[in-house]
């Protein structure tokens, strides 16, 4: 019987399975498993996860919230366009707002600290991607995501936007910069 | 009543007139949208290419948005419809239901993929393949998209209307071949993608015009995944049923068990649809407990059912080939193949690209914190150009280079050209895929027109490494396209200028019921070794396997490397 004929048999599904097969679904199974067992354990064990914290915020509401931490912990401006660089204290809430097209503020944050990291966007869907570690976040307007960071390394990172955002999406860029204590 | 049937002296294959002219009406289309898909797909690779960069911002946005649409959509789907019409009618020997609404759902198509592109030209509609609200289309674009969705899903009516017709009419004995079950599968996990798409495409259409205020992004996210994944889960059934098509009719190859094989398949249909949230992974508010069921749970169940294909469509080979004599040592079998006949060379590049490149990178890159590495960045245009492009696209291309000599009797135009094909079209893409993966893996992002940053407020530059991967991607994109261009001369030659072959003679007389063999089911007993009638299959499927683990930890170190969060 071939695949572009009938079976040889209406039940088709008594005809005798191959060994090779057998131990094949075996072994693909085992490793099926693995992989799914891997998942919880990383979650449980390993440092990088998402568990999901997130908010229904109102984008004017989030903008509001995003000023006022600008505000209270702005240290120097850069560029030729005066970007606030803020410098929250360890272990607080750290605001990030994506809008067309831009990341504001810039951010400063002391290696080895852990921060309650929001991030989200006044417009469109962007993408918060934090190079050359390469960890990549959705932004989604109405919705203020919650990530506890801890960077572990000093040195100045870019964040790029990775979500297609408009015409001007490719200048979408800012910094983070990772300081020791 | 007017001659319906004719039977194609080569293949044996019977063929109902109407369902003939839709297979070819279908076909064609899809051939033609394929070739402008690749030219703007040309285009998006030369402008990725830093040295070169060929398109301004504004034409890249929207040649890239044209290519998505057109490659994911209108030409998998016109071809699917063909696949379908073939898989019923033309393997089940039966007349197809209602043609006349076949031309319908031909015609819809048409008219939807028409207005889409209208919109997507007039550069009003660059909302890439996605089109996330609250970004705004044009309404024609939402509204063209629905037209085509209502074509297809009345294609897929007549695939079941069909193959209703040949139970009832008793066209066949038993039960369906397994090509036609794979094909089943496909057109079940159609009718749900379509239904998904028309939850969030029609409330998206009435957003556009006005008529509804808001669309929650993350609804909108989660429903359209739905939509945009599983239609990657119908090409990956109707890729499979023509792997399995196509080791029988260049092989005379029986599947090795149709138990395991059809298992296999039911899986998916079971399973696979859970595995678009994938894409909603690095996404606020989703609970880890929701991402973990949805990605691993079930949808590592579908991807079992993958590795059970995995080996028993290249194991049936390997039987039929053994069978002939070429029993001697692993891989005789694959030697003495015919790898200057593109239908098989195709088939088994797609096989080889879908498993090790497309099917291992899309599971690592699926599990849950993998993908917080990945994600957006241009390794996912990578994983997918391996499985849509090596492994459906180039399917698709080794089908048609068996059907059309078949469906308009003639020779195949150019057969010298035509051996180099798979191979051109193949290697480029399988480059490509790879120099993607690897500079997403570097961080590039996709869909950005720039990777250098100019006219922004801050200056980044990504690893030199990364520049001169989208440079090889550029110079691979090339070679592909030289074999889709190859490809379209071979197939348009044959329909206008190839030799004829036999004419038509259509009959009065109803076909014969189509039967099965009447051997008695028997073992693989005489060939291979204790019990293993395909052993280099065997290593191989060990050796992906092996590829396969070391590849999802070098993930797992890779992502203990970088920031702690939770
Ligand atoms: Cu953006």
């Amino acid at each position: 019987m071939s695949a572009i004929q009938p079976p040889a048999q209406r039940v088709w599904w008594k005809q005798p399975v191959d060994r090779v097969e057998i131990v094949w679904i075996a072994i693909a199974l085992v490793w099926c498993l693995i992989m799914f067992f891997f998942m919880p354990y990383w979650h449980v064990y390993g440092e990088q996860n998402y568990s999901g914290e997130a908010y229904r915020v109102n984008p004017q509401d989030y903008v509001a919230k995003v000023n006022e931490f600008v505000e209270a912990h702005t240290v120097r401006h850069e560029t030729d366009r005066q970007i606030p660089v803020v410098r929250p204290p360890a272990g607080g809430d750290v605001y990030l707002l994506a809008r067309l097209w831009e990341w504001y503020p810039i951010l400063e944050l002391q290696k080895g600290e852990t921060y309650r990291f929001h991030v989200s966007s006044a417009d469109w869907q962007h993408g918060l991607s934090i190079q050359p570690i390469n960890i990549n976040f959705q932004v989604l307007p109405g919705y203020d995501m919650v990530l506890n960071i801890t960077p572990t390394e000093a040195g100045e990172y870019a964040v790029v936007c990775n979500e297609y955002c408009g015409i001007m999406h490719h200048t979408m860029l800012s910094r983070i910069y990772v300081v020791d204590n | 009543m007017k001659p319906q049937f004719r039977t194609c002296p080569e293949t044996g294959l019977v063929f109902h007139r109407p369902a003939e002219n839709l297979i070819k009406a279908n076909a064609v289309a899809a051939v033609i949208f394929l070739a402008v898909g690749g030219l703007l797909g040309l285009l998006v690779a030369l402008t990725r290419w830093p040295a070169v960069q060929i398109l301004n911002a504004q034409d890249f946005y929207t040649v890239l948005t044209g290519h998505g649409v057109v490659m994911l959509l209108v030409w998998i789907l016109y071809f699917e419809i063909a696949l379908l019409y073939f898989c019923s009618a033309v393997l089940l020997r039966s007349r197809i239901a209602t043609p006349r609404l076949g031309w319908v759902a031909f015609g819809l198509m048409l008219v939807g993929a028409a207005i889409t592109s209208w919109a997507i030209i007039a550069g009003s509609s660059s909302v890439m393949m996605t089109s996330y609200v609250p970004m705004p289309a044009d309404p024609k674009f939402y509204f063209g998209l629905i037209l085509f969705a209502v074509g297809a899903l009345i294609g897929v009516f007549i695939f079941f209307g069909t193959l209703a017709i040949a139970r009832d009419e008793k066209t066949y004995e038993g039960s369906v071949p397994l090509v036609t079950f794979g094909a089943l599968t496909a057109a079940i996990l159609a009718v749900f993608t379509i239904a998904c798409g028309a939850i969030i495409l029609i409330p998206t259409w009435l957003w556009s015009i006005g008529y509804i205020s808001e669309i929650d992004p993350l609804m909108y996210r989660l429903v359209w995944w739905g939509l945009g994944h599983t239609s990657q889960q119908i090409n990956v059934a109707a890729h499979v049923s023509i792997w399995y098509a196509i080791a029988a009719i260049v092989f005379g190859a029986k599947p090795l068990s149709e138990k395991v094989s059809r298992g296999a398949f039911f899986l998916y249909i079971l399973f696979i649809s859970v595995a678009s949230a994938h894409h909603l992974l690095g996404d606020p508010g989703l609970s880890t407990e929701w991402k973990i069921f949805n990605t691993s749970y079930v949808m590592y169940l579908a991807v079992l059912a993958s590795l059970v294909h995995g080996l028993t469509v290249p194991g049936s080979i390997e039987v039929a080939q053994r069978e002939k004599g070429h029993n001697k040592g692993l891989f005789e079998w694959l030697r003495k193949a015919p790898w200057g006949n593109p239908v098989f060379s195709g088939m088994f590049l797609s096989l080889v690209g879908f498993g090790f490149i497309g099917g291992i990178s899309g599971v690592v890159m699926g599990s849950e914190q993998v993908n917080f590495l990945i994600h957006n960045t241009i390794y996912v245009p990578g994983h997918f150009h391996a499985t849509v492009v090596l492994g459906t696209t180039l399917a698709f291309m080794a089908m048609t280079l068996w059907l059309v000599p078949v469906l308009f009797r003639r020779k195949t135009f150019m057969p010298g050209l035509a051996k180099w094909v798979p191979w051109l079209f193949g290697i480029g893409t399988g480059l490509q895929t790879l120099f993607m993966m690897g500079a997403g893996t570097l961080g590039v992002s996709r869909r950005h027109w720039d990777m250098a940053f100019t006219g922004s407020a801050f200056e980044w530059a990504y690893p030199g490494m990364a520049h001169t991967l989208m440079a090889l991607n550029g110079v691979s994109a090339i070679i592909a396209v030289l074999g889709g261009m190859c490809f379209v001369v071979v197939v348009v030659g044959t329909i206008l200028f190839g030799q004829r072959t036999n004419p038509a003679e259509y009959s009065e007389t109803r076909p014969a019921v189509l039967r099965g063999p009447s051997e008695s089911l028997v073992g693989h007993g005489q060939i291979g070794f204790k019990g293993f009638p395909a052993p280099g299959t065997f290593v191989l499927a060990m050796f992906l396997l092996l590829i396969f683990v070391v590849y999802f930890f070098v993930n797992y170190g890779y992502l203990a490397s970088v920031w702690r969060f939770s």
